[in-house]
């Protein structure tokens, strides 16, 4: 199966936001950026399908933040080839213009499957993954949580997620893109030395898709972080002396007996 | 039928509506009220009219059937609410941010050329169009939106209205689409449910909630300490979950359990909304985390900046003492 999966540098939560002085736009220059969180399980599933059915797997990125390593790192894990879009300026684009480039780039590599991570967290515009599976002209189904090859020829069997730990099993016809919340295995760990490997010996192929700003039906007036509502009564000390505590208000509510 | 109207699609699971959908509506009514619409409700599947009288807070509610929408499969129900939002032509379309709205709210966006914003927690008209405020970075930064063309589609976190006991008129309309819906290229095929025989987190009064803190598998055996010690299980938050650590049957939130403890106990936990959706109605939440803008300490009661990984043996033995 010839799979292409694309995935994204997004701020890292564990590092402190800071917003522009405009107060419109996080600043991107103070952030540090990893690999989303759903894309990295989105190359994960898209490897076990290959290693499971043969095929390649193609990951394609905008060039944008640390997305070299990124790139490396997938070559090191299976990944086949690695495609670099063009990306101008300091800020990616929105999803939803985004998704038009990732098709450009994406069509002449002929996919049988699509996949992308559902959700990337600085998203405001909507999950990238239906507005490519519409540029794409192809069906599209998301919240997955593990694909495996089907029975019959040219589909694959994916479980989407509903709540309470409920899946709902449906056969997907391919080509289609497919929005990964999960894969069927926890993304695998590569070392550090294989990833050197690759950087020595992957090739990156340039796209020439071109990024053309759509329409602005979404505008960003201003961005903050929010007010807590009610804050929680904060414990202090040493983590005895808050164990002590908190054990202290769990006897007093009659939880510790 | 009006240009300042506001759609809602009602989520049925099963029999019931899913709660969300009663938040939508309370949304609905709000931004009703000062566009000086009416709330549509429309609900897709074979009993969507057994559905009306629950919803009785829309003024209209269209029930829409094909033998397609008999279980979900995304291109049937992305075309049957695009039949009835062209038809309708609302100022606002709202849906929840679930399964289900992950799905339909970007494809008709994308097929109608209307504007989307997910996370949303409040809407107010701006003139001719809308201003939004919207989470996102996990639940860590707030942004305010303007949304200038109609229908908007707005998908909504859920916990951001409150249900309300305001009614509408209430008017029943069952609709079949135009032509029968395509089934599309994704089918359902079968529900697989969890498997049984391990503990029901809705069911405990004591939950120990691990989440990122947790940092490596064999650390949950500290949690499972803990919870022992205080006589309840360890559940976890969706990294946890992903990463194997944890079955998909302990984890909290938005696609996994929703449950109401006596205590929930949320280690290194951040609080993402799709985490706090699950867990916020429980009596007393207590969280530990070394991020002091973690927004889990929003909505716990008790807080402490300390690790988890050192906080854990130390509060099983504290509450080892207590028991004597």
């Amino acid at each position: 199966m010839n799979i292409v999966v694309v995935v994204r540098q997004v701020p890292d939560l564990i590092e402190p936001l800071e917003i522009v002085p405009s107060g419109d736009a996080l600043d991107l220059d103070a952030a540090s950026f990893i690999l989303n969180e759903s894309d990295d399980h989105a190359l994960e599933q898209a490897l076990l399908l290959k290693e499971a059915g043969g095929g390649s797997v193609t990951v394609v990125a905008l060039d944008f933040g640390d997305v070299d390593n990124t790139l490396y790192t997938a070559v090191a894990k299976g990944a086949d080839r690695i495609v670099k879009i063009a990306c101008d300026g300091d800020t990616p684009p929105a999803p939803r213009d985004s998704a038009a480039v990732y098709a450009e780039a994406i069509k002449p590599l002929e996919a049988e499957l699509v996949l992308v991570g559902v959700q990337a967290h600085d998203e405001l515009d909507g999950g990238l993954s239906p507005f490519l599976a519409a540029a794409l002209e192809l069906p599209y189904v998301g919240v997955i949580r593990g694909v495996k090859a089907d029975d019959a020829p040219g589909t694959v069997a994916a479980c989407k997620e509903f709540p309470g730990a409920v899946m709902a099993r449906m056969s997907v016809k391919l080509p289609a893109v497919l929005g990964i919340l999960g894969a069927d295995q926890p993304p695998r760990y590569v070392p550090v030395s294989r990833i050197r490997g690759a950087m020595k010996t992957a090739q990156f192929e340039e796209s020439a898709a071109t990024l053309a700003a759509g329409e602005l039906l979404l505008s960003v007036s201003r961005l903050y972080p929010p007010a807590p509502a009610t804050r929680a009564e904060m414990l202090s000390g040493s983590e005895e002396e808050i164990a002590g505590r908190i054990a202290e208000i769990l006897a007093e509510k009659g939880l510790v007996k | 039928m009006s240009d300042q109207d506001v759609l809602v699609l009602a989520e049925a699971r099963g029999d019931a509506l899913a709660d969300v959908t009663f938040e939508l509506l309370a949304a609905g009514r709000e931004l009703a009220r000062a566009t000086g619409g009416q709330v549509l409700a429309v609900v897709l599947g074979p009993n969507g009219a057994a559905h009306a009288p629950a919803l009785a807070a829309a003024d209209r509610i269209i029930a829409v059937d094909d033998p397609q929408l008999a279980e979900y499969s995304p291109e049937p129900f992305a075309s049957a609410l695009r039949e009835v939002v062209e038809a309708e032509q609302p100022r606002a379309v709202l849906t929840a941010s679930t399964s289900i709205g992950w799905d339909v709210a970007p494809l008709l966006a994308a097929r109608l050329d209307a504007p989307l914003a997910t996370g949303c927690q409040a809407i107010r008209p701006d003139g001719d169009g809308l201003l939004v405020t919207a989470s996102f970075c996990g639940g860590k930064m707030l942004a305010e939106c303007r949304v200038a063309a109609s229908p908007a589609i707005l998908m909504m976190l859920p916990g951001s209205y409150r249900p309300t006991d305001e009614t509408g008129k209430g008017e029943l309309e069952q609709r079949k689409p135009a032509a029968p819906l395509e089934p599309g290229a994704i089918a359902f095929e079968q529900w697989i449910y969890p498997e049984a025989g391990d503990v029901d987190i809705t069911q405990q009064d004591v939950l120990v909630a691990v989440g990122r803190g947790i940092q490596q598998q064999d650390n949950v055996e500290l949690a499972e300490e803990l919870a022992q010690a205080l006589g309840g299980a360890v559940c976890a938050s969706r990294p946890v979950v992903d990463q194997g650590w944890l079955p998909a049957t302990r984890q909290v939130g938005k696609s996994g359990m929703i449950v109401k403890p006596k205590l929930y106990l949320a280690l290194g936990v951040s609080g993402a909304p799709e985490h706090q959706e699950g867990m916020k109605g429980a009596e007393l939440i207590i969280a530990v985390n070394t991020d002091p803008k973690a927004p889990i300490f929003d909505v716990a009661h008790y807080g402490a900046e300390v690790d988890m990984l050192d906080l854990m043996p130390a509060l099983s033995e504290a509450i080892a003492a207590r028991k004597g």
